[in-house]
């Protein structure tokens, strides 16, 4: 099998799996990267997404073979101390009910909030429709990233 | 960080003590690791009852922090947050030092170690707070005499015990001479009104770990040393293996062994993606005794058995025959339900690492003694000698209350004898059935020259549903002449409890058809259920299960909060229902742009008596009505020859965030003792959505999935 060298949360990890594993797998159960979550394994779910070069991505369809060089950051690479501004807004808006499905919706809105600093509601629901919440807590979450969107800079 | 497995070895040292000591209070020994080992902590348990039978415990370490044990599993309905908060009331404890773990299965130490029916709050209630307040006056005790002055000039804030002439005493001081006072008896509780720490809307206690991405989740449980096994089922429901060709399974890379139990094929691999891979080189043949059903079969199962099928009757008052010959008006009406999955967003997985001295069992169950119970009958295999560690549940929606999935687990590691996480893709979660039942209703009501019922009659028709009826439930009670009647058919497809099973359709389906009940009588429907309570309250008819003056004051409530039929332009529909102990009212409220209904917002009004979290309370009322309107609207499975067409979140539709409604949650919080929150504000929410519906369009939408209904899609 082929050895990748990625660029995990700052880091250059090697792993040596078949090429078309997913990002998503050669995260949890190589470099044991638990944070991001399998969901549905077809990108409808969001709970696998992660940042390549910034952007936000579905990890469970990305083959390891495609991630080359690309800079990824996964929820726990976010923030050194869980104190990104939408991690912030997260605990502050108290938004998770089982909480599975947090991790690529922080993520997701992350990214969004790179591209768009002061976005209106509806900016907020487009940018986060691909991300299912089962519990349903969608109310807080459109709120917290709008709490988070006046926490930075 | 890696979840690893360590409160085992501290529960048998906790127990240990517990023997040695013999009684309810102990000098107890840490089993949290973040406590320090060597501290002496104080635990106390539940006084009324020797060893079994309390929910919960705690424990105060010399710097005073207090750490509380949550027995029951956690998939969202914040019960962590929740238990500690009651606790924390009574002990007077500083909310800021106390922690909340997971306790494991131990059924020795604590009872109704499960989620379900909305009932740890009520369950526990009063065992929390006893222990609670029996520390504290252990503490209180230990001050007293420390001081040499009388406990009753001694009283508790904040994490301290305080004496009227200013002395002073953190908790952790105290914990160590409190451990050796004998456990008081008929500690009084606290006074609703004079609670600090109950109703406040506290953050969950997880959520910096959630935010943070730690390894929370059975899914998340990783160890050194384990291997990972993925399932091919029957694709079918009826289906049973002809034969299975593995080879080319078996040479695919990573895969250490693939294994056939039962009518499953289960792939061994050192690696989720290895296994799942090389799932899809099985190629397995299936047979099946017996013809397969398709939706279609179910729509004439539903209409012959309406008819014909053998009834069983779960309620009967006064002639109900009569009353309808006299009628001046007969109205009748038939609401169907398909099959749902679930869909927890992680997907279902057990860890089982099966050896000659025993069993560990680890990961996401609602009902981990029922798990423990089963692997033990299945590998005969003694339950003494199996643990059970619950991990956080991304989800249960009452699909983890089945535990098929941990016994799939045990028995791969028993025949493989190696250590195995067993992950279901979606798509085996999406078609491995346990689903709602799909249920077909029939409604009549005899009305009289004004208006009033005197007859009412509702015959349930369900594919594996047992009794499909809540026979003594709202508007039993209020009507002479009543009537409930069940059928049930058995199917191959395979059906569990879901989100308050039962009434979260036949709520629906009960409140929508009392709207057009309404309408026939000319009456107003709020008005009409209040007539109806007040005809229950003066002039009962048989036994009913709810409670009229509270069901009385959430009608009330919601009308006036969302104007009830005072608003211009918007059209609204009212529900309310009563499940799980509570009472739930709510009314939808939709606008029509371009000539289309648009829903904008509900407005629920609950009474599950005292609100132990304001915050939590909120999100469990929100999260109910955006999974009872998403459902209605959205949910379905659709059969063909045993097999439903949908398998993952490509073709079965799921709410999103674009889609939900505004909604205002508010609580009648009456001091009662506290009722369940998990389930009841889903109920009624399908009936307000239809109930407005047909306002806005003149369409009354008779079943689900709306979104496959005129006004949306022509029928």
């Amino acid at each position: 099998m082929p050895v990748y060298t990625l660029s995990v949360n700052g880091k250059g990890l090697k792993v040596d799996v078949a090429e078309d594993t997913p990002l998503l797998w050669v995260l949890r159960d190589h470099l044991r990267l638990l944070g991001t979550k399998y969901g549905c394994g077809v990108g409808q779910c969001g709970a696998c997404t992660v940042h390549m070069n910034g952007s936000a991505m579905r990890s469970c369809l990305l083959p390891i073979s495609s991630v080359g060089a690309a800079k990824i950051t996964t929820i726990e690479g976010l923030s050194a101390n869980g104190d990104h501004p939408v991690q912030k807004a997260w605990e502050e808006v108290d938004v998770p009910q089982c909480g599975y499905c947090q991790s690529g919706q922080i993520m997701t809105a992350a990214a969004f909030l790179k591209q768009v600093p002061k976005p209106t509601m509806e900016q907020i629901k487009s940018a986060m429709n691909g991300n299912i919440c089962r519990c349903g807590a969608y109310h807080r979450i459109r709120e917290a990233v709008q709490v988070a969107s006046t926490k930075t800079k | 960080m890696i979840m690893n497995k360590t409160l085992h070895q501290g529960r048998r040292n906790f127990l240990r003590q517990a023997t040695l000591a013999g009684g309810g209070l102990f000098l107890g020994f840490s089993w949290f690791e973040e406590a320090g080992a060597t501290e002496q902590m104080l635990q106390v348990l539940h006084p009324d009852i020797d060893v079994t039978g309390f929910n919960s415990y705690l424990s105060i370490a010399k710097d005073g922090i207090v750490t509380i044990a949550s027995p029951n599993p956690e998939l969202g309905q914040n019960i962590r947050t929740s238990f500690a908060q009651i606790v924390a009331e009574e002990l007077d404890a500083n909310w800021s030092k106390v922690k909340v773990v997971q306790a494991p299965l131990d059924t020795k130490r604590f009872d109704r170690q499960l989620t379900g029916g909305s009932g740890a709050i009520p369950h526990s209630w009063k065992r929390l707070r006893t222990a609670g307040a029996t520390a504290r006056q252990m503490l209180m005790q230990a001050a007293a005499t420390q001081w040499g002055v009388p406990v009753s000039e001694c009283k508790t804030e904040n994490g301290f015990v305080l004496h009227s002439s200013g002395k002073k005493l953190g908790y952790g001081e105290l914990a160590a001479t409190a451990s050796k006072l004998e456990v008081p008896k008929d500690i009084a509780l606290k006074d609703f009104k004079d609670f600090k720490i109950i109703g406040k809307p506290i953050r969950n206690v997880e959520n910096r770990n959630i935010v943070t991405g730690k390894p929370l989740f059975g899914l998340d449980f990783y160890r050194d040393g384990m291997v990972y096994a993925v399932i091919q089922r029957p694709p079918a429901f009826g289906a049973k293996i002809k034969s299975a060709s593995v080879d080319a399974a078996k040479a695919s890379p990573g895969v250490l062994d693939v294994v056939t139990f039962n009518n499953n094929v289960a792939v061994v691999a050192k690696s989720t993606w290895e296994a799942m891979k090389a799932k899809k080189l099985l190629k397995v043949e299936y047979e099946a005794d017996k013809a397969l059903e398709s939706s279609t079969d179910h729509e004439k199962i539903f209409t012959d058995l309406m008819d014909n099928g053998q009834a069983q009757t779960k309620r009967k008052d006064g002639d109900v025959d009569a009353a309808f010959k006299n009628a001046a008006k007969v109205l009748k009406a038939e609401y169907q339900c398909p099959f749902i999955p679930h869909n927890p967003m992680e997907p279902m997985n057990f860890f089982a690492d099966v050896t000659e001295d025993g069993i560990e069992l680890i990961g996401p169950t609602q009902t981990p003694q029922a798990a423990r119970k089963a692997v033990s009958d299945l590998l005969k295999v003694p339950e003494d000698k199996i643990t059970v560690d619950i991990t956080r549940l991304g989800g249960g929606f009452g699909r983890r209350l089945k535990f098929d999935y941990a016994v799939e687990a045990a028995q791969i590691s028993s025949l493989i004898k190696k250590p195995v996480k067993l992950i279901w893709s979606r798509e085996d979660d999406m078609t491995g059935g346990s689903y709602r039942p799909a249920v077909r209703y029939r409604f009549e009501a005899a009305l009289d020259a004004s208006g009033n019922i005197i007859a009412y009659k509702c015959k349930g028709v369900g594919l594996n549903e047992g009794n499909s009826l809540r026979q003594d439930n709202f508007p039993a009670g209020a009507v002479d002449n009543y009537l409930m009647e069940t059928v049930n058919h058995v199917t191959p497809i395979t059906v569990g409890a879901w989100r308050a099973p039962v009434t979260n359709f036949l709520a629906y389906a009960e409140q929508s058809f009392l709207d057009e009940v309404a309408e026939a009588a000319g009456k107003d429907p709020v008005q009409m259920r209040l007539d109806l309570l007040k005809r229950a309250k003066e002039k009962p008819v048989g036994a009913i299960k709810y409670d009229i003056a509270r069901m009385d004051t959430v009608i009330r409530t919601a009308a006036e909060k969302a104007g009830w039929g005072k608003k211009k332009d918007v059209f609204q529909g009212f529900s309310v229902y009563f499940s799980h102990a509570s009472y739930v009212a709510q009314i939808c409220e939709m606008v029509v742009k371009n000539g289309k209904p648009e829903i904008s917002k509900i407005y629920a009004v609950s009474d599950c008596g005292v609100v132990v979290n304001e915050s939590g309370a909120k999100q469990q009322v929100m999260g109910a009505i955006v999974d009872g309107y998403g459902h209605a609207m959205f949910g379905k499975l659709v059969f063909k020859a045993g097999e439903p067409e949908q398998k993952n979140f490509d073709r079965y539709r799921l709410i999103r965030m674009s889609e939900i409604p505004d909604v205002d949650a508010s609580f009648i919080n009456n001091g009662i003792d506290p009722t369940g929150l998990g389930e009841p504000a889903l109920p009624p929410t399908g009936g307000a959505v239809a109930n407005a519906l047909y306002k806005a369009t003149g369409v009354r939408v008779r079943k689900q999935p709306f979104v496959d209904q005129p006004p949306f899609k022509k029928g």
